[in-house]
């Protein structure tokens, strides 16, 4: 008998676990966010679990890890017997930050203080955002995240109940950064599902972080996915902090829709976590809009960190300009897609493309894929791609003035990563950044120094 | 000072170095002067502990302390200095950084107090004046950018920041100009004094021109073949290499 029961697939199982909690997931969200799952659902069994098979997902089998889990789903916001803001106190002095508190995928609303909140921004819980300004919402919810085109995405749409939505309203620029905390913490293997929206609007300006913590060393996986909308000439900066355990699998996607004149820059900074897929689809959908994107990923043990991005040049005049760097230590992998396609109508086209990488060990593994789909003949387009060691020669050259091997290689490994962190604009996060990674190459616990929390074990 | 006595050492299996004898004291200019492949880059290298070089026979001493026990950086420490033939271009550590350390490794080694970021400014200033470096050249990565000359006269300028007292320069005139050659040469007569020692590795004899040497040995082969006083280079100057690749193999 027992050969019967057979294991049911990973796929069957997340659509039965979405059936049977169909009226929880769905309560007191309007329709048109409910009725999203069901062809999210359908997209997701037609393409299945990524896997080696799928396509953009060559360098990242996730068939294993969603076989294997059984995790609980957090449906209904977890109950903290703790002030999460008063944990996360960020006391890095002269870093001072708008602070936005996510647990577990939910808006935590006790420990967010929205009074200190700008005027005339919108930032508040993507559940009450629903109801509330649902005219925003609906605009864009599903329209840049599509569910047809990628599985990780899919999941999401299915399981989406909170996040955080942000709205900056026309001409209107924040100067201090707005930082959503996303923590995970929870007595048993969790798996999270969390949804943001940021809707910039015209001529307006801000800067936002997003650091992912977890705060108990139970598994987890977590996907979360942010739709950006930046209006005409609005100048948006999108950093990210991925500082989780590697029992963690984090799986981001962040879908950025630019107007004509726009300007995005985005750092994604990888120091922890187990299983690390990032997805970055930009569209340049008005002239002259311009996006910076930049990412330094370092990891060691048995970490897997996979950036993909996807940059579509729809309109003239446009620019991209990309850089990612990967330092791989002991049997850690690593994979790089960058895919940027130039549209028939994208003339005037500046579209390049870096990435560069450090294999420390030789049981480290980078993989590194550049996509040029250029359908025009008046672009500017370069890419370049690099799988290396530490120079010996500098090595040498270092030591042979009295720095010790140790040393000389944490200043290499720590050159070849600024050229990264040099993309931060924020001279206090720079700082911040600067002094995590240092730690992180040396080994040294690199939690954020004013996180009273050991969040790596 | 220096004491290296039968020397043999092998690069990529190739024996290249076989039998080497050098005496240098303190307050003495050697030049080491040889055809092409005569094994004198792969001395100054073995001295200053690049692992591509194994040594297979012989010793080497630097204040009676062996060298070859000692990995690079502690050599530094000890005071041996290499000046590069072709000094390596180091993208995103920037020379104040890396002078910094270096001059805080050398300064802890000796139970020194560490030089705060005032002092140390004050001292790469001088030493910029000493050796007439461009300072702009210090605001900049590790030799990246740099010409041919600047990357010399950077040597010059660690070695005037580090104070060796055995300072090697492999090759320093190849490639210079003649101001830039004379600015070298400047920096070095500077530096020197009766407690140090300089070895001058070089193909040409118009270095010697301009620091001038106390002794003139020449390596063919692997080997010293012929020790004398400055004149040797000058007789090498006109009559070439030959003479002696004659002499030997008679």
């Amino acid at each position: 008998m027992a050969e019967l029961l057979e294991k049911i697939s990973a796929v069957d199982r997340i659509s039965n676990i979405f059936v049977a909690n169909q009226t929880m997931v769905g309560e007191g969200l309007p329709a048109w966010v409910n009725q999203a799952r069901t062809p999210a659902l359908q997209a997701f069994q037609k393409m299945g679990i990524p896997s080696f098979r799928t396509e953009n997902y060559k360098y990242s089998d996730l068939t294993r890890l969603f076989e294997n889990e059984n995790f609980r789903r957090s449906f209904k916001p977890d109950l903290f017997d703790v002030d999460l803001a008063e944990v996360f106190s960020c006391d890095v002095p002269e870093f001072d930050t708008h602070l936005i508190l996510v647990a577990n995928g939910w808006y935590d609303e006790k420990s967010t203080n929205s009074e200190l909140f700008p005027k005339g921004v919108i930032i508040k819980s993507l559940r009450k955002a629903m109801l509330e300004n649902a005219d925003l919402v609906e605009a864009y919810y599903g329209k840049l995240a599509k569910s047809n085109e990628d599985p990780l995405t899919a999941i999401n749409t299915i399981f989406a109940q909170d996040g955080v939505f942000i709205y900056i309203p026309d001409n209107v620029q924040i100067s201090k950064p707005l930082q959503i905390i996303n923590i995970l913490r929870s007595e048993d293997d969790l798996f999270v599902t969390q949804r943001n929206m940021i809707i910039a609007g015209k001529n307006s300006q801000a800067k936002i972080m997003l650091c992912d913590h977890t705060l108990t060393s139970q598994q987890f996986i977590n996907s979360n996915i942010t739709e950006v909308k930046i209006g005409e000439d609005a100048v948006v900066d999108i950093y990210s902090i991925q500082n989780q355990h590697n029992k963690t699998a984090s799986f981001s996607g962040i879908y950025v829709s630019q107007d004509k004149g726009s300007t995005l820059s985005t750092n994604a900074m990888t120091l922890h976590g187990g299983i690390i897929r990032n997805n970055l689809k930009i569209s340049l959908d008005g002239e002259h809009a311009s996006a910076n994107i930049s990412g330094l990923a370092l990891s060691d043990k048995n970490q897997h960190v996979d950036n993909y991005t996807s940059i579509e040049h729809l309109k003239p005049n446009c620019v991209s300009n990309q850089l990612y760097k990967n330092i791989l230590d002991d049997s850690s992998t690593g994979a790089f897609t960058g895919r940027i396609h130039v549209s028939p109508y994208a003339t005037k086209t500046a579209a390049y493309q870096r990435n560069n990488n450090v294999l420390l060990t030789d049981a480290a593994k980078m993989n590194t894929k550049p996509q040029l789909v250029i359908d025009n003949d008046d672009v500017k387009c370069s890419h370049g791609a690099t799988v290396g060691r530490i120079n010996d020669e500098a090595l040498f050259y270092l030591q042979a003035r009295g720095i010790n091997e140790k040393e000389a290689r944490l200043m290499l490994m720590f050159a070849f990563a600024h050229e990264v962190l040099a993309e931060v604009k924020i001279d206090k996060l720079r700082d911040v950044i600067d002094q995590l990674v240092n730690k992180r190459l040396r080994g040294e616990v690199s939690r954020c120094h004013s996180c009273a929390l050991d969040c790596i074990r | 000072m220096l004491v290296i006595k039968d020397l043999y050492a092998k690069v990529e299996g190739k024996d290249i170095l076989k039998g080497i004898n050098l005496t240098v004291n303190a307050g003495e200019v050697h030049a080491i002067m040889g055809p092409n492949g005569s094994g004198k880059s792969t001395l100054a290298n073995v001295l200053a502990g690049h692992t591509n070089f194994e040594v297979t026979h012989g010793t080497a001493t630097f204040n009676g302390k062996d060298i070859f026990e000692m990995s690079a950086d502690v050599r530094a420490k000890e005071g041996l200095f290499l000046s590069f033939q072709y000094p390596v271009e180091i993208p995103g550590v920037s020379m104040v950084n890396f002078l910094k350390t270096a001059v805080n490794e050398h300064r802890k080694y000796r139970n020194q107090k560490e030089l705060s970021a005032g002092d140390f400014l004050k001292l790469m200033r001088e030493k910029k004046e000493m050796v007439q470096i461009d300072s702009q050249l210090t605001n900049r990565s590790v030799n990246e950018g740099f010409s041919g000359g600047e990357k010399k006269k950077n040597e010059i300028f660690q070695m005037a920041m580090l104070e060796p007292t055995l300072a090697i320069l492999d090759e320093t005139d190849s490639g210079l100009d003649i101001d830039a050659l004379r600015i070298v040469s400047n920096g070095v007569n500077m530096l020197k004094n009766k407690n140090n020692a300089t070895i001058l590795v070089t193909h040409y004899q118009r270095l010697l021109d301009y620091i001038v040497p106390d002794f003139v040995h020449v390596l063919y082969e692997g080997r010293i073949v012929k020790s004398a006083g400055k004149e040797l280079a000058i007789e090498l100057e006109e009559k070439g290499y030959d003479w002696i690749k004659k002499e030997v193999e008679a």
